[in-house]
Order: C-alpha cells, then sequence, then structure tokens
C-alpha cells in the first residue's frame, strides 16, 4: 500500500494518532517495522486457544499432567512451549460435577496470552467485568449456559499477576478419541468459563 | 483509588453481546496498536502496571466510552510523553500532516 493510497473514508482520529505514534517510533529508532510485523502475526495467526486447548486435553488424558497443571500450571504448560508475556504466573481451575469456574479481570482485561491469544471483545467489555462477579448466573445464561442450582460457581478476578485457565469437564462418551480429537472439542468460552465443551457429535 | 475501570459488581451497563466468529483484530489500526504497545513495553522504560495505570487516567466518560485498543493508544502515547520520548506537540503535527496527506 503506498503512501498516497487514498482511504475510502478520511481516517479517524484514532487512525491518525496511531499512525503518527508508528511513524515517529520507527523514525527515532524506538521500534523495529520488522517486530511489529512479526508480533502481529504471532498473536493473529500462531498463538490463540489451539493452544489452550491442547494443555487441556492433555489434562483429560494424563493424570500426572493433570496433576504437574495444578501444582504448577506455569511450569506444565511451558512442556507445551506456551511461555511468555501475560502468562508469567499460571493458575488453572479443574471444572467438577459440583463446580464450575469463571474467570474475568473486572479492573482491566487480564487475560492468559499464551494459551487463549488475545481476548475478544466481550471479555473486555464493561458489561461482562462489572457483572461476571455480581451476577454470574445471569452472565452465563447470556452464553447459553445453563448450570443446576447445586452448581457451585466460582468467580476469578484476574490479579496483576496471575492468569486463569479453566479446565473444563471432559464430555461424556470420549472415551474413545485421541487426545488431538479432544483438543478440538475444548472452545475457546469453555476455558474462560463462559461456555462448555462440544460433545463428539456436534465436531 | 477507584475509577472507572473498576467495573466489578457495577450495574445498568447492558447485555454482553458476544459476537460470533470474531477475529483478533477488528480494523488494521488496532493491530498497529497492538503491535507498537508491545513493542514499546520492550524497551523497558516501564512495566505493565505502569501501562495500566496510564490507561486508567483516561477520564471517566472518555474511558467507558473507548474501545481496548483505543485505551491502549491512549496510554501509550501518554507514557511515551511522560518519559521524554516524544512530545505532545511531534504527535500532534504528524497526525495533522497524516490528514492532510503529506506524510
Amino acid at each position: 500500500m503506498s503512501s498516497k493510497h487514498k482511504h475510502a473514508h478520511p481516517p479517524s482520529e484514532i487512525e491518525l494518532k496511531v499512525k503518527a505514534l508508528e511513524l515517529l517510533l520507527i523514525e527515532k529508532g524506538l521500534v523495529d517495522p520488522l517486530a511489529l510485523d512479526e508480533l502481529i502475526d504471532i498473536y493473529e495467526h500462531r498463538v490463540g486457544p489451539q493452544n489452550g486447548a491442547r494443555v487441556v486435553a492433555r489434562a483429560w488424558c494424563d493424570s500426572d499432567y493433570l496433576h504437574r497443571l495444578l501444582d504448577n500450571a506455569t511450569e506444565a504448560i511451558r512442556e507445551f512451549g506456551f511461555e511468555g508475556r501475560q502468562g508469567e504466573d499460571m493458575v488453572v481451575l479443574e471444572n467438577t460435577p459440583t463446580v464450575h469456574n469463571m474467570v474475568v479481570c473486572t479492573l482491566c482485561s487480564c487475560y492468559p496470552w499464551p494459551v487463549l491469544g488475545l481476548p475478544p471483545v466481550w471479555y473486555k467489555s464493561a458489561p461482562y467485568r462489572a457483572r461476571a462477579v455480581s451476577e454470574p448466573r445471569s452472565v452465563l445464561a447470556e452464553f447459553g449456559v445453563e448450570l443446576g442450582e447445586d452448581v457451585e460457581i466460582r468467580v476469578w478476578d484476574s490479579t496483576a499477576e496471575v492468569r486463569y485457565l479453566v479446565i473444563p469437564m471432559r464430555p461424556e462418551g470420549t472415551e474413545n478419541l485421541s487426545e488431538s480429537e479432544l483438543a478440538e472439542l475444548v472452545t475457546r468460552d469453555s476455558m474462560i468459563g463462559t461456555g462448555l465443551v462440544l460433545s463428539s457429535e456436534e465436531l | 483509588m477507584k475509577g472507572a475501570h473498576d467495573l466489578g459488581g457495577k450495574t445498568g451497563l447492558g447485555p454482553i453481546a458476544p459476537e460470533k466468529d470474531e477475529p483478533v483484530f477488528h480494523h488494521e489500526w488496532e493491530k498497529r496498536a497492538f503491535a507498537i504497545t508491545v513493542a514499546c513495553g520492550f524497551m523497558g522504560k516501564w512495566n505493565l502496571d505502569m501501562a495500566r495505570y496510564a490507561r486508567e487516567r483516561m477520564p471517566d466518560p472518555e474511558y467507558l466510552a473507548s474501545t481496548y485498543y483505543e485505551k491502549w493508544a491512549h496510554g501509550l502515547s501518554l507514557l511515551l510523553v511522560e518519559k521524554g520520548l516524544l512530545t505532545e506537540e511531534e504527535i500532534r503535527t504528524r497526525m495533522s500532516e497524516i490528514s492532510k496527506g503529506d506524510s
């Protein structure tokens, strides 16, 4: 795209601001333009919920791995090579028939990037951040998740350091699936706690 | 300090409205805002908490009306100026040049 490229509409204030910052930073040698493209490619194409899904599927298949995860999630997740920014201090939360875990960041939008990628808009939105802690059941209902009254909902508010990953329950009837087939059932929202995993029929 | 960012338990903010098959970025400028913010973080002139505090210092009505990457761009710009790496004037001038098609 040349610098003479004409926008279909005049650039907005935010487009101008971001472009101005980028150009100034590059001119002053404060950022490397190649590094910018690399960062975008990593988070747009390479890091995402498919990473977390592999962690969950292994936890379902390998009880030793699950124990390592519960003991030190950061180290256990690193076994896959998933580490770094926004995943320095990981904690996993295991769902059971009586406990459902759900994650929020009420103060900002903290999210475990190495295993889930960048957060979706709804996770960063004011309504989710406000309501997840005060009315989790009605929030879950908006995501189509209805839990029995006997299921306790635990809402975890991310701190400045800790990032959470929910280990959803393994669906019934999946005994014959391989670890990689199981990973395909694990949705992003099931690892945030606002969704459930797919059944093998939905695959 | 309690500001607009302290959202836990607030009411009257409406439904959550998750988007189906949401893309990682919605606009080209969001990609650039993300990348320059992360890349500037590597300079080591500030830490994550300072970056967050810069976003939180947005005036309350503006904070609530802004999207995630708008807050990021605001915070980054503030930190760059506060650390003496860029000036407000430079940023304003460049924005107006780009707007006129000079850049």
